[in-house]
């Protein structure tokens, strides 16, 4: 029996210039309201003038591996889908936040119809070989999206081939969302 | 509950991640019951190839429509430009489509020129008053009192109607008040201006060096595509700018320079380089003229000088010098795009022509490459009538002898009365918001208000709609078919601008109005064609293409050619010498100095910081400040002030501040961002906010308008550019 999938998404912070490409690709892709959003930018500084460093991601869910969100959620709304994404069915949510409260990377909203949402990874473009509307935008193609469970694939390349790091390691939650540093 | 394949298969799957996860959480157990992936359902059932225009580069889009809604945009793959590709502007163009705000009908001011009172009209009878004033001020003052001002691809068919009117006076703030200095400053060297797209090799670079540039915020698809491949593959990056810029966090060497005095550096860097003997000696041997005037000049101008304008080590002057050298001819200094700043821009933007001189970057792979162009015949139309004056754009007692194209801000002044040669009575503005596009906004008023006739053509109102006298509402272009657009490129290409939905409210696409206009003063014989489907298919046709395959993939490719040296070919320079000019006779001519020299610019007073302003990858201007979608990423601008003077201050990230300059002209209340990426003699702001326009209801009182501050500029001699960096500002708290 072929191995799992295992969705995951790498984000090569060198190529990133936080153009938000992806967060309005995402919102017209997925009809976000206008408020809400399911991906953004962050934009970290270190350093004292002018030896400063600076780290810009483009960011999402990270689809843990076992996520808190799901763990927290009393409805069964929060679920992991086949291949490791994490989703919302939207008519089992009942609004209650809880897992907003249990998200490390505050990942998910309240749409204005009163059920919580957040990235799919596009599962309805992935599903059939498409890519999700944020790395199909991708002007400086900093976002990668595969299967890690794939040695050939060229997000697994990527990890192999780049130092790499996750945000909110301690969490346990072995988080999907790469950062290629 | 019943249960379909697909289901069951998903079932399957989730359990078989629970038994992997057995020792987690075991909570994996609620993914059983899941439903199908829910589909949003934003494909769209027709697919439009067309070009974008939320901001100027044209990147190539494919517009989803579902139910005759425009749901997605995406890039296009076939395009040159986009790759597949789009920044958020591009993604975000529904945003415009469906802006509330939108001018609907055709608008006729019934109060004083300025308050802002209109009725409603049908076009029938707006067009038959512009018609009216048309004629009455080519029978009264010539056709050359009425100018026009524009921006965008669109404004071809106002271009075209201004020529055949007999009018001299089209000019575009994109000229003197942004990139005009760049192509003087590049064609006294090579012979060649950069034009847009930038001829400039990123793709293959191996060193890039951005002077005062944000690429990256500075948001242009196609060269921020191959800036992010130069950087993986490993490109150097020198970035000099008085802010931690985007592209300032990618580089190998960030040059934090004190503001004005990048032609010192330049000047600094060519010591350097010529004086270790790292220049490209045999193209310079080749190619060059005047080098040993150069050198001669160069010999005073050393990092140690330097330091004391830049503030810059001289061992990092030295050593960023050598890094760049290093890697030439595949060493590109980028030309910049609005180069406008403190009134010796084209000296400087030469500077930087010459420094690329050296390196042998010009006509060579990674450096800047000689474009390509499809040929397409032009529509056979009947000749233009010619102008009887020139353009009034030069003041009466001066001229700036080497300015290439009309001087949008020189027109505007010829409007107030025997300022030029003649004065101009008239104004069209289409897609340009003169309002804040031109420095010292109370002098365009007092142009406005000595008109007797202006008339804007627009999609949303911006302030100049306010101050028109008709207000015509245009289709936007998802709504209508425009020229074909047929770039300078590597690549030789034409892309076409299809209808995707037709015009909402009663806006009407520009050829058509152009066309009425034309009609209605005596020149329909400029205006044969059907509509501007039969005029672009025409041409398209003309230049040997199949229209049907042009419209279903938006783009039609020509052969590429050699364009560079190293594809074998030939280099030459349309300079008077025929070769790279080092010392311009040119401008020793003309009573300039023909090898830069560089002036310090004026300190800022104490207490007063250089107002700096730029671009945000979201925005263009003020165009994009009203599109929600993308005002979901960047709400408004923001001033930036390094976080240290802040604290002494006593501001704190988010209080609200306000601006006023050493005119007392103020802006703002906008948010403060103390920032350590920046220096403390300036303060900076993305341009476009802080918009006045009531209409606008998103964007107004949203941020702070540079514009408004700048009430001084600086004229650069040579070719009348307008340096707008000369402003100072105190930041106090609202």
């Amino acid at each position: 029996m072929a191995k799992e999938k295992r969705l995951v998404m790498s984000v090569d912070t060198l190529r990133c210039v936080g153009c938000s490409a992806c967060v309005v690709a995402c919102k017209t892709e997925n009809g976000v309201p206008l408020g809400c959003t399911r991906d953004w930018i962050v934009e970290e500084t270190t350093g004292r003038l002018p030896h400063l460093a600076m780290e810009l991601r483009s960011t999402r869910c990270n689809h843990c591996e076992h996520p808190g969100c799901v763990a927290a959620c009393p409805t069964g709304a929060s679920h992991i889908n086949e291949g490791g994404a994490v989703l919302v069915t939207h008519h089992k949510c009942s609004g209650c936040k809880a897992c907003m409260a249990a998200c490390p990377y505050d990942a998910r909203y309240v749409h204005p119809e009163g059920y919580v949402d957040k990235c799919t990874f596009c599962l309805h473009r992935t599903a059939d070989g498409g890519l999700p509307a944020c790395v199909s935008i991708c002007p400086t193609k900093a976002l990668t999206f595969g299967d890690a469970n794939d040695p050939g694939s060229e997000v697994s390349q990527k990890l192999r081939a780049r130092k790499h790091k996750v945000l909110h390691p301690e969490t346990g939650m072995s988080p999907n969302l790469y950062f290629l540093i | 509950m019943g249960m379909d394949r697909r289901q069951f298969i998903k079932v399957t799957g989730g359990a078989g991640a629970a038994a992997v996860a057995a020792s987690g959480l075991s909570t994996k157990w609620w993914g059983l019951d899941g439903d199908a992936i829910a589909n949003p359902g934003t494909e769209g059932d027709r697919v439009v190839a067309t070009f974008c225009e939320l901001c100027f580069w044209k990147c190539g889009i494919l517009a989803h429509v579902k139910d005759g809604v425009v749901t997605k945009i995406t890039g296009n793959p076939d395009h040159p430009l986009s790759r597949g590709r789009l920044c958020p502007r591009g993604a975000g163009g529904t945003g415009l489509l469906y802006d509330p705000d939108r001018l609907k009908t055709p608008l006729i001011r019934t109060s004083k020129r300025g308050e802002q009172v209109f009725r409603e009209a049908s076009w029938e009878e707006a067009l038959d008053l512009v018609g009216e004033k048309m004629v009455a001020i080519r029978d009264q003052y010539g056709p050359e009192a009425f100018a026009l001002f524009l921006h965008g691809f669109g404004s071809s068919w106002f271009k075209h109607l201004f020529k055949s009117y007999g009018s001299p006076n089209l000019s575009a703030p994109s000229y003197a008040q942004c990139r005009g200095p760049r192509e003087v400053g590049f064609h006294l060297t090579f012979g060649a201006t950069i034009g847009s797209p930038e001829i400039v090799d990123l793709e293959n670079s191996r060193c890039i060096t951005l002077i005062g540039s944000h690429l990256g915020e500075n948001m242009h698809n196609t060269q921020v595509q191959e800036f992010a491949d130069a950087l993986s593959r490993g490109a150097g990056l020198v970035v000099v700018d008085p802010r931690f810029s985007v592209a300032a966090s990618k580089a190998k060497y960030w040059l934090p320079i004190k503001p004005g005095t990048d032609l010192a550096l330049l000047l600094a860097w060519m010591h350097v380089i010529v004086t270790e003997g790292l220049y490209d000696k045999e193209y310079v041997e080749k190619h060059g003229m005047g080098f040993d005037e150069l050198k001669l000049h160069l010999a005073d101008k050393t990092p140690e000088w330097a330091y004391t304008h830049t503030t810059l080590r001289p061992e990092l002057i030295r050593e960023t010098a050598r890094f760049i050298a290093a890697f030439k001819p595949g060493s590109v200094i980028y030309p910049g795009r609005r180069t406008t700043w403190y009134g010796d821009d084209a000296q400087r933007e030469r500077a930087k022509a010459m420094l690329n001189g050296l390196l042998g970057s010009w006509g060579r792979r990674g450096g800047f490459y000689i474009p390509n162009s499809l040929e397409v015949p032009k529509y056979p139309y009947t000749e233009y009538p010619g102008v009887a004056k020139a353009p009034a754009d030069m003041p009466r007692d001066s001229s700036y002898p080497l300015a290439d194209e009309i001087l949008a801000s020189g027109v505007c002044d010829a409007t107030i009365p025997g300022t030029s040669e003649y004065d101009i009575k008239a104004w069209m503005v289409y897609g340009t918001n003169l309002v804040k596009s031109l420095p010292n906004q109370a002098n365009v008023i007092k142009s406005i208000q000595a008109l007797d006739f202006l008339v804007s053509i627009d999609v949303l109102p911006a302030e100049i709609c306010g101050w028109s006298d008709v207000v015509l509402p245009e289709a936007t272009y998802l709504e209508r078919c425009d020229d074909v657009h047929v770039p300078k490129y590597k690549v030789p290409y034409m892309a076409v601008r299809q209808e995707v939905v037709p015009p909402m409210y009663e806006s009407k696409p520009g050829w058509w109005i152009a066309k009425e206009l034309g009609h209605r003063i005596g020149l329909s014989d400029y205006f044969p064609w059907k509509d501007s489907l039969e005029y672009t298919m025409q041409r398209v046709e003309g230049a040997g293409f199949e229209c049907a395959s042009v419209q279903a993939t938006g783009v039609a490719l020509g052969k590429p050619g050699p364009i560079c040296e190293e594809d074998g070919l030939e280099l030459e320079f349309a300079t008077e010498s025929g070769k790279i000019e080092f010392h311009s006779r040119k401008l020793a001519a003309a009573g300039f100095d023909p090898i830069p020299e560089f002036v310090a610019p004026e300190e800022p007073p104490a207490g007063m910081f250089r107002l700096l302003f730029g671009r945000a990858p979201t925005h263009s201007f003020g165009r994009t400040v009203n599109n929600r979608l993308l005002a979901d990423c960047f709400p408004e601008n923001e001033v930036w002030l390094n976080d240290e003077l802040a604290a002494e201050m006593g501001l704190k990230e988010g209080d609200r501040v306000v601006l006023t300059n050493q005119d007392e002209a103020t802006a703002g209340p906008v948010k403060l961002r103390p920032t350590r990426r920046i220096r403390k003699d300036c303060v900076y702001m993305v341009h476009g906010w802080g918009s006045q326009q009531r209409q606008l209801s998103y964007a107004f009182g949203k941020g702070a308008s540079d514009s408004d501050l700048v009430t001084r500029y600086k004229t650069d001699p040579i070719m009348g550019g307008t340096g707008m960096n000369v402003n100072f500002v105190r930041v106090e708290r609202a």
